[in-house]
């Protein structure tokens, strides 16, 4: 299978990164996709992401192992920023090609529900009256629950 | 002889710095000689972890850090 993790310090195009992976596998019967955004409401004015480099990249591609493990695919994107990102701006992009949709669609949703739950990120936002650390979320950990089985 | 401590997240705000070097070696009990009492009661909050070169301690109170190693002091992830 093909993978593409890629940890991004800038800015990137998910629509551009998701032609040229459907480019790269021209066999696949389907590919499904998520773009995460910075969610433009509640007054952040810049959400910043930290990462450590000794843990962040290779927890996604051990994430992708996991992903390689369980689904029959084709090709696995994992794109992921770091750094101070404005609201609307692309945080995430997984992508999925494979044989059937299905394998695809959970594909994703699996890598989303882990890389928003368990993968080695750390998060602030920046208000009207400075930064605030952004703690886990309780939703995020019941989502990434789901497949433990 | 030195251990390079790296702070992240709200850690970094309370070091005042991304990284500091300490003296080698560096244990568990330690923690608050090298570092400060306030980084120590910070670390010791459960949902803090400890990686050492990379590898997550699964018992951070095992802590034994030589000369050259990285110690993160890893507060709990927030998600991407």
């Amino acid at each position: 299978m093909a993978r593409d993790v890629q940890l991004l310090t800038k800015g990137f195009s998910p629509g551009k990164a998701l032609g040229l992976f459907a480019k790269a596998h021209p066999d696949a019967g389907g590919i499904a996709s998520f773009v995460g955004k910075v969610r433009p409401d509640g007054g952040v004015k810049v959400l910043e992401l930290i990462s450590y480099e000794r843990l962040t990249l290779p927890g996604m591609e051990k994430l992708a192992d996991e992903v390689e493990g369980r689904w029959q695919l084709d090709g696995l994107l994992i794109h992921h920023r770091t750094g101070h990102m404005r609201p609307g701006a692309p945080i995430v992009l997984v992508a999925a090609a494979a044989r059937h949709r299905r394998d695809a669609f959970e594909a994703v949703d699996f890598a989303m529900d882990h890389l928003k739950s368990r993968s080695w990120f750390w998060k602030r936002e920046k208000r009207g009256d400075g930064w605030h650390w952004i703690e886990p979320r309780a939703q995020d950990h019941d989502d990434a629950k789901r497949w433990d089985i | 002889m030195a251990v390079t401590v790296v702070f992240i997240g709200k850690l970094a705000d309370l070091a005042g710095e991304g990284e500091r070097e300490v003296a080698a070696p560096l244990i568990w009990a330690g923690l608050a000689d090298a570092l400060g009492a306030e980084i120590a009661a910070a670390v010791s909050d459960d949902r803090t972890k400890i990686a050492v070169n990379g590898e997550v301690l699964a018992d951070k109170t095992a802590l034994s850090a030589s000369d050259g190693d990285e110690v993160a002091l890893l507060p709990p992830v927030s998600g991407g």
